[in-house]
């Protein structure tokens, strides 16, 4: 799958499909399993406490992946399940929906995975989510006084990646 | 894929199932009902007894649901209404399995045969 497509730095926002403030949560692990950002704009029920959410959300997504990896029906060898997979590394989903939410998926070939949470009617966000991660790179990672690893705490992200998923669908 | 294999990713699907409820913003989230990757998607129908029945598909295929639906119908007629069939044991039931292809086949042909 090619990730980066274009030779622009920046690529333009993709346009929003329809207007509204569709967006309950997003979530951005690092390789570890290190919440780097956690991000609630509409959230009305809250199971757990932070952190066991955050373990809960990246255990999920660990676990589908190595399912999707296993269940994949055109590549002839898979590895055991529960082995963990390199990023890009066999079949990966990119998004699931249930009956109240749609959450997309994206993870960087260096392991950076950016979760959103929206509406279930919510069309396809991978184009979206590659936006964030390019609004990621440009005010996170050039940043020379953030170290990696760490919670994000840029202010500058933070205003640009609100109305950014604001405008989105 | 062997039948280790396979009961390992149904009870890992039945886990992700559970767990995906459990991290909804909403009240009342009912599961996964579609899982979208790259090669392949993902259905899932979850009957009222808590019985999944899920199907893989190539990207967009439509009417799985209704498809799904019709799986557990054939479900309920031959399996669970087979008196010599034992609740939570592998399927074994020929006629089941028979109209079961045939449903996928008319399915696959009604969809290439546009």
């Amino acid at each position: 799958m090619q990730f980066f497509g274009g030779s622009e730095i920046s690529p333009s926002p993709p346009v929003p499909t329809a207007s509204g403030n569709n967006a309950h949560m997003m979530y951005v692990f690092n390789r570890n399993g290190v919440c780097l950002l956690y991000k609630e704009w509409n959230r009305p029920l809250h199971t757990l406490n932070p952190q066991q959410d955050h373990k809960l959300m990246f255990g999920l997504l660990f676990s589908l992946k190595s399912l999707t990896a296993k269940m994949d029906p055109v590549n002839a060898d898979k590895g055991n399940l529960g082995v963990p997979q390199l990023p890009g590394q066999g079949c990966s989903f990119h998004s699931f929906r249930t009956n109240t939410y749609k959450l997309s998926f994206m993870e960087t070939p260096s392991g950076i995975k950016i979760i959103l949470v929206t509406h279930p009617k919510t069309g396809d966000l991978r184009e979206s989510l590659k936006y964030i991660y390019s609004l990621y790179v440009e005010y996170v990672v050039k940043n020379p006084i953030y170290s990696p690893g760490s919670p994000i705490k840029s202010e500058l992200f933070n205003t640009a990646l609100d109305q950014y998923v604001r405008s989105i669908s | 894929m062997d039948t280790n294999d396979s009961l390992r990713v149904a009870s890992l699907w039945h886990s992700m199932h559970a767990i995906s409820q459990q991290l909804s913003p909403v009240n009342g989230c009912s599961g996964i009902e579609l899982l979208e990757a790259d090669t392949f998607d993902l259905h899932c129908f979850q009957s009222l007894p808590g019985t999944k029945f899920f199907v893989v598909c190539e990207p967009g295929t439509p009417h799985m649901e209704s498809l799904l639906r019709y799986i557990y119908e054939l479900y309920t007629d031959y399996v669970l209404k087979n008196p010599f069939y034992e609740i939570e044991m592998p399927i074994r039931c020929e006629l089941f399995d028979i109209n079961l292809t045939q449903a996928v086949q008319s399915d696959r042909v009604a969809l290439l045969g546009r």
